[in-house]
């Protein structure tokens, strides 16, 4: 048996040459990034609690005015921390819609935990006419959704400021320096000490920008920590796995000829 | 009979009646395989791998997947989220899809290294490019069904490909949409040909292993296998060494789907379809991407439909276009030399699918594609006649040079009817 | 795989290892396969339903759905809440008490769902075959349930099931 080839290596480093070309693209387009360190990159990551329960009343008081959240249910929460009467006394402040009842009326009742977020807007034309013409997208899976997502929303988060002077803003519109463009709709939502925490925690716009990046990297990724956890534990026998089936082989090979 | 191989009296009466264990000793067992494989040829049972996974996890995902566009990409949420392990599950479909390609890629291009595709495995090669096919179309259609962003736009742009066809072309997407844009009826029947293709190409890698079967794998020497003493039994020597394979593919595999499961993926496939925006950048999945690249080199909407095809019909021929007698790329000088081009050229047509169509990339399109086609058209039948290959050794088991059996001339491993 | 006689002892230690934590491999990987047609955490959590019974007269009967499957709530009359507390006890397939069935004696509230073989059994609206014990008939293998909705008759192995569920106020229940 021959060692490894050349054929073999080359096509091996095409491989992972070609499956890293599609992700180049997924960078650039526009505006700049912060890159940050955040407790949940890395195969050994993990949310950190305490930004979890911060993030949360972040999007409550602040985002979930125009922003939906419409694949947390309440009951998710218990990932943040919070115990069952705990979730149950925030599921029970939000009013969601039920029925129809035995009058065929729908009606509104105070949320129980299987109850999914209520969305701020009963659909998408209402929203838009609620923003100015702009939709406000659904926050659930907004990490996912954009390249390098956490960065980027944390960037977009703290990138407002003055336009350069060589750049009209139009009305209704804002200077962002991380979006594609540099206008967005949105205005700025964070400026520092817009929210009284609950707990210890720093309330500059930095501060409160990152607990709700983090917050929302949580939503669009609840399975994280039990995913990677797994993988520790699936590498470390597979890598096991790998050894002892190199030895299985080279103990049945070891009496032919070369 | 003389069937002293299975000891289970159990076993031995129902081989008397359904030969089915004969059939697997002699075809997993005492198969006779060249001795001197590399590592290259773990990639075969590596695809059997990756499609079997594929089903698996592809049958539980039909599960609790909703072919409708008011759920789909809810239902798939679902999975991620509320179903027990679901993101598993979900995360090893996707991934593998990937990975599948990987394999097969690396499986052709060793094919095409060593000529494989030579006599007398020309029918092999041809149901290989015939799995290639299928499993394009299937991939193709599974990405659709998440109903993201890059779900609708993917599955509009490549029907749209259709619509190149003088004449009928309009009326083809019509039938293929099942209305006037890719909408529910093209999700219904997207899910059930993505479900049944699968099968199909089952189908066909049973012929693809009944072909191999019949002359047995091709070796690194590309020379025929001369008896007893060039081979080994198939078990324990090559299930041992397939084993190792699989167990460091799946360490691969499994880094991908735990750490990084949406490397590979389009973020803009996170967000819900939307038939009125189209995102600002669309690429197809990178398996995709040289044949994407092919599509817009040429500046002609049927011209560059006919190019992409062509790109892979030309691998149909290539048994003979390609009419020189020796088989591995060992002995040919000079087709070594162009077997590297022509990898170089399909990575970087791959780099340059992944750009925007303009500029320098459209040139560079341009000539990758014409060096693609050249290969295969004009290089390789030339080298047939001139290239001065170096000579053979006389078996895979005494590395002595000179007077190997010419290809071609191979023996079936059993005589038919014997 | 094999252990045929052409293996010549092959199967030193590395070998057995290789083998045995395959299938340890294998089994951790049927796990998630299996698991996964177990109830969804979403479908775990839709427990409970509120049923207001406020409206229910004595000797009116109704169905409601918990979880998929049928809940039946009967106001009973003084003559059924006696005809099953008047039942020896010892006699019965599945013996308990009708106190231990209720929580208030004139409303029970059963799972309409027959031990049998999963069929719902007739009895609830006027007129329907309500079985020689005056309960509930299920119609699939003849099972015969008494106004406690216990096995009296048939192949039925236990009584109706009582679900969880507490009184919210005197005219609320909440099932679940």
């Amino acid at each position: 048996m021959r060692k490894f080839n050349i054929l073999t290596l080359g096509l091996s480093a095409v491989a992972g040459l070609m499956m890293s070309g599609s992700v180049a693209l997924a960078a650039g387009a526009g505006g700049q990034i912060v890159e940050r360190d955040w407790s949940f990159s890395g195969p050994f990551g993990s949310f950190d609690k305490g930004a979890l329960q911060r993030g949360f009343q972040v999007y409550r008081e602040v985002c979930s005015g125009c922003h939906g959240l419409d694949y947390i249910a309440f009951r998710n929460l218990a990932d943040l921390g919070y115990n069952e009467a705990e979730i149950k006394a925030i599921a029970a402040e939000y009013e969601v819609q039920d029925g129809p009842n035995e009058d065929g009326e729908m009606f509104a009742r105070p949320g129980i935990p299987a109850d999914r977020f209520p969305n701020p807007f009963p659909n998408e034309n209402a929203a838009r006419a609620g923003n100015g013409g702009a939709y406000p997208p659904d926050l659930s899976l907004i990490v996912k959704a954009r390249p390098n997502g956490a960065n980027y929303l944390y960037s977009l988060l703290v990138g407002y400021g003055e336009a350069p002077s060589d750049m009209t803003v139009p009305d209704g519109m804002h200077y962002n320096s991380a979006y594609s463009g540099h206008m967005i709709a949105m205005p700025q939502p964070i400026y520092g000490g817009d929210v009284s925490l609950a707990g210890e925690g720093d309330t500059s716009m930095e501060g409160l920008s990152a607990d709700v990046v983090t917050f929302l990297a949580w939503t669009a990724e609840p399975e994280m920590e039990t995913r990677k956890r797994t993988g520790i534990a699936a590498m470390a026998f597979l890598l096991v796995m790998c050894f002892v089936s190199y030895g299985s082989m080279r103990y049945v090979w070891s009496d032919v000829k070369k | 009979m003389q069937t002293q191989k299975f000891k289970s009296p159990v076993v031995r009466w129902i081989d008397h009646r359904l030969p089915v264990f004969s059939f697997m000793h002699h075809e997993l067992h005492e198969y006779p395989t060249p001795k001197n494989l590399n590592y290259l040829w773990n990639l075969g049972s590596l695809a059997g791998l990756a499609l079997v996974t594929m089903i698996v996890t592809g049958i539980i995902l039909a599960m609790h997947y909703t072919p409708h566009v008011d759920h789909a990409f809810q239902s798939v949420e679902r999975i991620m989220r509320d179903v027990n392990q679901g993101w598993l599950i979900r995360y090893i479909h996707m991934n593998g899809a990937s990975f599948f390609f990987i394999v097969v890629y690396i499986h052709i291009f060793r094919g095409l290294y060593y000529g494989s595709y030579k006599a007398p495995r020309e029918l092999l090669w041809i149901l290989g490019v015939v799995i290639l096919l299928l499993m394009m179309a299937t991939a193709f259609m599974g990405y659709v069904l998440p109903w993201g962003q890059m779900s609708f736009w993917g599955a509009t742009v490549i029907t749209n490909l259709f619509s190149a066809i003088p004449g009928i072309g309009e009326s083809i997407v019509i039938w293929l949409w099942g209305g006037f844009s890719v909408d529910n009826p093209t999700l219904s029947r997207f899910f059930a040909l993505h479900y049944l293709m699968p099968f199909l190409i089952v189908g066909v890698v049973i012929l693809h292993i009944i072909a191999l079967h019949r002359f047995g794998s091709n070796n690194p020497l590309g020379i025929d296998v001369n008896g007893n003493q060039d081979t080994l039994p198939f078990h324990p020597y090559y299930t041992t060494k397939d084993m190792f394979g699989a167990m460091v593919f799946l360490t691969i595999f499994a880094s991908a789907i735990f750490f990084y499961p949406n490397f590979l993926g389009h973020p803009d496939n996170y967000i819900p379809a939307n038939p009125l925006q189209t995102p600002a950048h669309i690429v197809p999945e990178w398996y995709f991407l040289p044949f994407y690249a092919i599509l817009r080199a040429i500046p002609d909407k049927l011209g560059g439909v006919l190019f992409m095809f062509g790109a892979i019909a030309v691998l149909f021929v290539l048994p003979w276009l390609d009419r020189s007698p020796v088989r591995s790329g060992r002995f040919r000088p000079v087709f070594k030399i162009f077997f590297w081009l022509l990898l170089a050229d399909c990575v970087l047509l791959g780099w340059l699918g992944a750009k925007p169509a303009e500029g320098i990339y459209v040139i560079l399109s341009r000539l990758a594609t014409a060096w693609y086609f050249f290969h295969f058209l004009i290089v390789l039948p030339m080298l047939s006649l001139v290239e001065k290959t170096r000579p053979l050794p006389q078996s895979i088991s005494t590395p002595v040079m000179g007077g190997a059996a010419m290809a071609g001339s191979s023996a079936p491993r059993e005589k038919p009817n014997a | 795989m094999s252990d045929t006689a052409e293996n010549k002892g092959r199967r030193d230690f590395i070998v057995v290892a290789s083998n045995t934590m395959m299938a340890v491999g294998a089994g951790a990987v049927a796990y998630p396969l299996i698991n996964q047609m177990n109830p969804a955490a979403d479908t775990l959590a839709l427990a409970s339903i509120e049923v207001n019974i406020g409206a229910l007269a004595e000797g009116q009967a109704i169905t409601v759905k918990w979880r998929g499957k049928p809940v039946f709530i009967r106001h009973r009359t003084a003559d059924e809440i006696a005809a099953a507390n008047d039942t020896v006890i010892d006699d019965l397939r599945d013996p308990e008490s009708d106190a231990d069935r209720v929580q208030k004696p004139e409303l029970l509230v059963i799972q309409g769902i027959c031990t049998h073989l999963g069929c719902v059994p007739l009895g609830q609206k006027i007129g329907e075959v309500k079985g020689d014990f005056n309960g509930w008939f299920c119609p699939c293998h003849g099972s015969h349930y008494d106004t406690s909705g216990r096995i009296r008759k048939g192949p039925a192995p236990t009584n109706l099931e009582v679900p969880p569920y507490a009184f919210v106020s005197d005219n609320v229940i909440k099932i679940g």
